[in-house]
């Protein structure tokens, strides 16, 4: 297997998504097959090949840097499954 | 009123301009095929009746005093990938819950602007990350499609295709006239395809991004399915526009496509490429291929065989770019600021709870492939490996517009299949999109067409694809096949009225998502 337990754990962990172990047993072979699917890309030739960064060649447009948005307050925390006074409420990081 | 459902946008609008129809009548009769039929197909994932009949009454007022906009009183589907104000927005995930966004996408709210009514929102594969409609949240939907056997419709059901298979199945059984879709390796056209629709993803940068629950950033673009070529040029029209929102969006005009359709295709110069007959390729799937190529000929176009000789690495190298960037994007969803929330001993613990519980096996095996091609000391052989194939791939493209025009070539492999069949395989599943995503990875514009039925009764779609920001040819080709293959519905309409009792079975559905 190209991915073994322990990567599985180590990517979910990185990825911060609890698994099951028989999760992780599935995902060995799953992700396994995966990356042994994709290594055909190792037989093309891209020595000399810049990495693809957009269709057409167009400058990104900067703006001027000014507030422009902003007191909505309300609107950001609107969705948010625990809120107080405007803050999100997450458990404690602190000691 | 299943008469007025039938209409194409085209003729729905001569009908609302004339008055002979009123946009409040024709809204109606959507709104109660949907009832009837969503039971049944599952395409709607929060139908919005009352949205609805009240844009049809502005419509109304603004037909009456001649203030009608281009789709003034137009009911459209929207997928529910795209935001919108007030109206749940769940990208058919559990983890964005009851989302209700505060603002709507620009691709919206240009149809809004443009006199358009909103049905409701369409069901789609969860984050738009699957070929057949299988992985949505809210469970799967049902081709209005059916096998014929031995002469008589086959009771087992098809997949609509996907991600868009809201989309496209809602087109498909008239439950409205055209609706928005999303597509990042294939997921306006593979749908379009396998349900006698058609369907365009326009070039990378056309339509503005903002305010679709993103997926893969440099891949994702969004485009309508309709039944008709036309109509697919009018609402292209209508939902393209340079947005500074968006920074990838491309500041250039917007043709009318509907006027580019009565152009004609004499002397255009039709690609077809010899990769592109894979081995296994079915006889059916390569009889369509030679028809359509017979119908550019007839119409006056000429063929020429290309090259794409990176065409097979297409596939592999989707299959890193895009995860990589979902990874990235989903990050975003950690029971913080909004959505899901499953609480844990700490902060770590509360994001692998909510992310375990709210994320589908389809969306965390991507996330999962993602973040192992995007860890220390992988980023170079995967993602910049990948990135750089497209580049290749990009330039075999680019080589082919020196002699030809558009480049034309089955949409699928195959024709609709049932439900369950692919899922226990990723890469047979992966597989659907083997045709369509090389034009992600290139970002050029690439439409379906649909150009006949399978053995089993089903249909099949043609491709084109174009060159940048030429969609005006590719609507002109595919009205030549259009023209030529004729259209193709559902003969029999079994779902109508089937489940009108159990009519609001969506919105309970919905509203029993884990909390």
């Amino acid at each position: 297997m190209r991915v073994d337990e322990t990567t599985v754990r180590r990517i979910a962990r990185l990825a911060r998504i609890k698994i099951s172990d028989q999760e992780a047993k599935g995902l060995e072979a799953e992700l396994s097959g995966i990356l042994n699917w994709v290594e055909q890309l190792d037989q093309v030739d891209t020595a000399n090949v810049e990495p693809m960064t957009r269709v057409v060649p167009i400058e990104l447009k900067k703006r001027v840097d000014t507030i422009t948005d902003g007191e909505i307050a309300d609107d950001v925390v609107k969705n948010a499954p625990l809120v107080e006074d405007h803050y999100f409420v997450v458990p404690k990081v602190v000691e | 009123m299943t008469e007025l459902t039938k209409l194409t946008i085209a003729e729905a609008r001569d009908k609302v301009r004339k008055r002979e129809i009123s946009a409040t009548e024709l809204t109606r009769a959507f709104v109660d095929a949907i009832e009837g039929a969503n039971a049944s197909l599952n395409a709607y994932v929060l139908p919005t009746p009352e949205l609805a009949l009240a844009q049809a009454q502005e419509s109304d007022k603004r037909l009456k005093s001649g203030d009608a906009r281009p789709l003034e009183g137009l009911p459209l589907g929207n997928k529910d990938l795209f935001c919108t104000t007030g109206v749940r927005t769940t990208a058919c995930s559990k983890i964005l819950d009851d989302f209700t966004p505060t603002y709507e996408s620009t691709v919206g709210a240009n149809l809004w602007n443009a006199g358009a009514v909103m049905l409701g929102k369409l069901n789609c594969d969860e984050f738009a990350m699957g070929s057949s409609n299988e992985t949505s949240a809210f469970g799967p939907v049902v081709s209005p499609w059916r096998r014929l056997r031995d002469g008589k419709l086959a009771a087992d059901k098809l997949v609509p295709g996907g991600s868009s298979g809201g989309s496209s199945a809602a087109v498909a059984a008239d439950l409205c006239l055209a609706a928005t879709a999303t597509d990042t390796g294939g997921s306006i056209r593979q749908p379009a395809a396998l349900t006698g629709t058609v369907g365009i993803k326009p070039t990378y940068g056309r339509c503005s991004r903002w305010g679709i629950v993103a997926f893969a950033s440099s891949l994702d673009q969004a485009g309508p399915i309709a039944k008709t070529v036309r109509d697919a040029a009018i609402m292209l029209r209508a939902m393209a526009s340079h947005d500074p929102k968006d920074s990838t969006s491309v500041e250039t005009p917007v043709p009318d496509y509907e006027a580019a359709l009565g152009q004609g295709i004499k002397g255009l110069r039709v690609g077809v490429p010899k990769e592109y007959r894979v081995e296994g390729m079915s006889k059916e799937i390569d009889k369509l291929w030679q028809d359509g190529i017979a119908w550019l000929k007839a119409a006056g176009a000429s063929i020429h065989e290309i090259s794409l000789p990176h065409t097979r690495y297409a596939l592999p190298a989707y299959y890193i770019v895009a995860p990589a960037e979902a990874s990235s994007n989903l990050a975003r969803y950690d029971g913080v600021r909004y959505g899901l929330r499953v609480p844990g001993k700490d902060l770590i613990d509360t994001y692998e709870n909510t992310r375990a519980a709210g994320f589908g096996k389809e969306v965390r095996r991507r996330i999962l492939i993602g973040t192992y091609v995007l860890s220390a000391g992988y980023y170079d052989a995967y993602y910049l490996k990948a990135q750089k194939v497209r580049t290749l791939i990009k330039r075999d493209f680019d080589e082919a517009w020196k002699s030809v025009d558009v480049v034309l070539t089955p949409t699928t492999p195959s024709p609709a299949f049932g439900f369950g069949e692919k899922t226990g395989d990723p890469i047979a599943m992966y597989l659907e999109d083997i045709f369509t995503v090389t034009v992600n990875m290139a970002g050029l514009p690439g439409i379906s067409v649909p150009a006949g039925l399978s053995g089993e009764g089903t249909p099949l779609g043609l491709q084109l694809i174009g060159k940048p920001f030429d969609e005006a040819t590719l609507f002109r080709a595919a009205q030549a096949i259009e023209d030529a293959a004729g259209r193709f519905t559902v003969a029999e309409r079994w779902w109508e009225g089937a489940g009108a009792a159990k009519s609001t079975g969506t919105k309970r559905a919905a509203g029993s998502k884990a909390k």
